[in-house]
């Protein structure tokens, strides 16, 4: 498992260990919710606990890792942590419509009916 | 110590991620309809992604960065396609 153990300070050790655990623990949270929660349009709310402060401390966890073993400054995670934070919503609005578009469609009494400015657009 | 307290947390991290993995997998399986199962592939492969940054963090190696990376961006097509299949019945008009 540790392969190439680097001695890294010991203040950089904690922190290491408290974002990793922090962006763990938030992802499971994030699961937890999406696995309890009623209805479809909540549980599209909870893993996003995942792709906000679950990608965000697992990065920066790794950052701080990585910049400190190697020396010079690792800062390439952030490419993920900017991906993620973009694609997230894009890819949850659609399938938020989607969703509502196929409720409307079996005329789902829990969905609110199609408003008439949404036709005038 | 500072070793110690890395692969303490490392495991436990890849445990709680592991947990995420396994809810995200069980909604996808059961999930009452089709977007359920969308969301919780979503949620899996988000998860996995994270695991490999773990992964990388562990062995000191940069190469699980990458593989997070391509992760990322299929994931992001692929749910993307889904969501459009559920919408319009296909998925390239």
């Amino acid at each position: 498992m540790m392969g190439s153990v680097v001695d890294i300070p010991l203040w950089a050790a904690i922190a290491v260990a408290f974002f990793l655990l922090l962006g763990a623990a938030l992802t499971l949270i994030g699961a937890i919710g999406f696995l309890r929660l009623p209805s479809f349009y909540e549980r599209i709310h909870a893993p996003t606990l995942g792709t906000s402060w679950g990608i965000g401390g697992i990065m920066l966890a790794s950052m701080i890792y990585f910049t400190l073993s190697s020396q010079r400054l690792v800062i390439h995670e952030i490419l993920i942590g900017i991906f993620v934070t973009i694609t997230t919503p894009v890819t949850l609005m659609l399938l938020a419509r989607a969703a509502l578009h196929r409720d409307r469609a079996e005329r789902d009494e829990n969905v609110p009916s199609k408003v008439r400015e949404e036709r005038q657009e | 110590m500072s070793a110690i307290i890395i692969f303490t947390a490392v495991s436990l991290a890849q445990l709680l991620i592991g947990a995420a993995m396994a809810i995200a997998a069980f909604r996808m399986f059961r999930g009452p309809r089709a977007q359920d199962r969308i969301i919780g592939l979503d949620t899996l492969y988000v998860s996995g992604m994270l695991l490999l940054v773990t992964f990388g963090i562990g062995t000191g190696r940069v190469v699980y960065f990458e593989a997070a990376l391509v992760i990322g961006m299929l994931g992001f097509v692929s749910t993307v396609a889904l969501a459009k299949f559920l919408m319009r019945g296909e998925v390239i008009e």
